[in-house]
């Protein structure tokens, strides 16, 4: 089984946002950058089919060379192979193509990615990259199984949570569950020196074009001082509830 | 230019809040640029209730396919039943999941998360929620084509009350890719990303045991609970009530946070919340800085204090 693992680097998630260039451009100074957490997600999930079921794993990410360390991080952690797809990202639609091609020219069984990255949150690539392809989709993933040629997994829905059951290939979008937190793992001294042996393959991009373009950026709006309320008086919140926030 | 909306319904056929919200959304588009509001929507019980957000037709697909969700075939049945340059759809688990396939069918940009309406229409220039709550992105479509989710509790739902067409259809569907086998449904709860109260609470409620007064107190404002991550870590709470940086995003009307201390992390999916309400035992809690009602003490004292203000609160006034 040939596992296809997505991940996007992103800044770390204590990293304050700021912006540059005339509010046009994230500034990246002093930003330390990580593998994107639902990523990591499906990387781990991904590494227990390779010890318990055999499966090899090959990392890839769409990005310029600052984003080989996240893939140097997923090769430590136990990826077979890395892939670094050469363009620059604009836009969901642009990186899944990019993916689709990679996915369409190799013999993967399964696609996992995490299902949104905590920098732009579009979380349409895995859609996009399904429906370009079309594989079977589960967003959301929570739980997976592979036996064979099939798999069933549970998703989150609008409203609870389903069990269902498909067939290879597939794509998978992850999130907490598919592994726990406590699962998550941080690379060896011995998976760090293999991880400089094994083969991190640069490919030339299609030259997608985006359909969307970034303007602008701004930072929400901050709050005006914060109005300190009497453990005591807890009266005047309920007043304040009614008459200001009016949620009564 | 006409304006698709995608009108959610919950499991007994009963509009989501979001339909309103996507409806008044696409009014507001077809204030700015013309032409009709189709609301779509799958087997509603009552689809006449969208007609006073300004939509001008209402399509109540009807196919048993449609009553369990699968991305690529309810996109197939929005991308059918109705044309349209725009398509608004919420930014939901469902909504989200879906939009991929609708936009790639209808050969149209994609932005998700939108959280304003949009500043122009032609072409159409949105802002979307970024770095997960800590900045806002302002996106420009190429194109003439776009679908677009919006965020919950994002813009609201406005009254404008016209006459809609009402039409049933069905239609031939493609089979699902994957199907689904069982359903555990959360039934009766406000959903989080939905709710106009969310009362949320971290570890400084020191046990799952104690949860009782969060719910509770959540129940009095007809809210949703929710959590911090290291609740959800530690397995107190589901995973799908953790709301914060790599949790959901929410924006409710309000935000009650109690015995969350209010890291960057946290406060990234909750800052879009119009107000906020920290109930902390550490006055150098970091959340009161972005609070807008502030209560020091212990939480075990003030949570109960509070739920009894509000049952005094709805005894008097009914």
């Amino acid at each position: 089984m040939n596992v296809l693992v997505c991940i996007s680097q992103v800044p770390d998630t204590t990293a304050k946002i700021e912006f540059t260039d005339g509010n046009r451009a994230f500034d990246t100074t002093g930003i330390s950058f990580v593998i994107n957490p639902y990523d990591e997600f499906g990387l781990t999930r991904a590494i227990w089919l390779q010890e318990r079921q055999g499966a090899r794993i090959t990392a890839v990410t769409v990005g310029d060379a600052s984003v080989e360390p996240s893939l140097r991080k997923a090769l430590a952690l136990g990826a077979d192979d890395a892939i670094r797809i050469d363009a620059e990202p604009r836009d969901s639609y642009q990186v899944a193509n990019e993916l689709a091609a990679l996915v369409e020219a190799g013999k993967y069984d399964l696609v996992i990615t995490g299902k949104e990255s905590i920098d732009y949150n579009g979380g349409a690539v895995p859609g996009f990259l399904a429906a370009m392809l079309n594989w079977p989709f589960v967003n959301g993933c929570i739980q997976l199984e592979i036996e064979g040629r099939k798999a069933s997994a549970q998703r989150e829905i609008d409203g609870g949570r389903e069990v269902v059951g498909f067939p290879l290939p597939a794509v998978i979008a992850g999130q907490k569950g598919l592994v726990e937190e406590r699962d998550l793992k941080i690379p060896s001294m011995r998976g760090i020196v293999m991880a400089r042996k094994k083969p991190l393959t640069v490919k030339e991009p299609l030259g997608t074009q985006a359909k969307t373009q970034a303007e602008g950026f701004e930072r929400p709006a901050s709050k005006s001082a914060v109005t300190l309320i009497d453990a005591d008086r807890l009266d005047e919140l309920i007043k304040c509830l009614h008459e200001e926030v009016k949620v009564i | 230019m006409n304006t698709v909306v995608f009108a959610e319904t919950n499991s007994e056929g009963k509009f989501r809040k979001s339909a309103a919200e996507s409806v008044s959304y696409a009014k507001h588009i077809a204030g700015m640029a013309g032409g009709r509001v189709v609301a779509v929507t799958f087997g509603a019980s009552e689809p006449g209730d969208l007609s006073r957000y300004g939509a001008d037709e209402i399509a109540n697909l009807t196919d048993k396919e449609l009553t369990r969700f699968s991305p690529e075939i309810w996109a197939q049945a929005l991308s059918e039943a109705a044309q349209g340059e725009v398509h608004i759809l919420p930014h939901s688990n469902d909504g989200a999941s879906m939009a991929p396939f609708l936009a790639l069918k209808r050969d149209a940009a994609l932005v998700t998360g939108a959280i304003a309406y949009p500043s122009a229409v032609s072409p159409l220039r949105v802002k979307r929620n970024a770095f997960s709550g800590k900045g806002i992105m302002e996106v420009a479509v190429e194109g003439e084509r776009a679908v677009l989710t919006v965020m919950p509790n994002s813009v609201g739902k406005k009254e404008s009350g016209s006459q809609s067409e009402i039409t049933e259809k069905s239609m031939h569907l493609d089979v699902p890719k994957v199907t689904v086998k069982s359903q555990e449904l959360t039934q009766g709860k406000v959903d989080v990303k939905e709710a106009n109260v969310v009362v949320s609470a971290g570890r400084g409620l020191k046990g799952p045991e104690n949860w009782g007064m969060i719910e509770e107190l959540s129940e009095l404002l007809n809210g949703a609970t929710a959590c911090s991550k290291p609740v959800s870590d530690m397995g107190w709470r589901p995973h799908s009530e953790h709301v914060g940086q790599t949790g959901k995003t929410i924006a409710p009307d309000l935000y009650i946070a109690i015995g969350i201390s209010g890291a960057i992390q946290h406060l990234a999916g909750v800052n879009g919340s119009k107000n906020i309400v920290v109930i902390n035992s550490d006055p150098d809690a970091p959340f009161f800085q972005a609070a807008d009602y502030g209560i020091v003490g212990d939480l075990f004292k003030v949570v109960p204090q509070l739920i009894a203000e509000l049952k005094k609160y709805h005894i008097q006034n009914g």
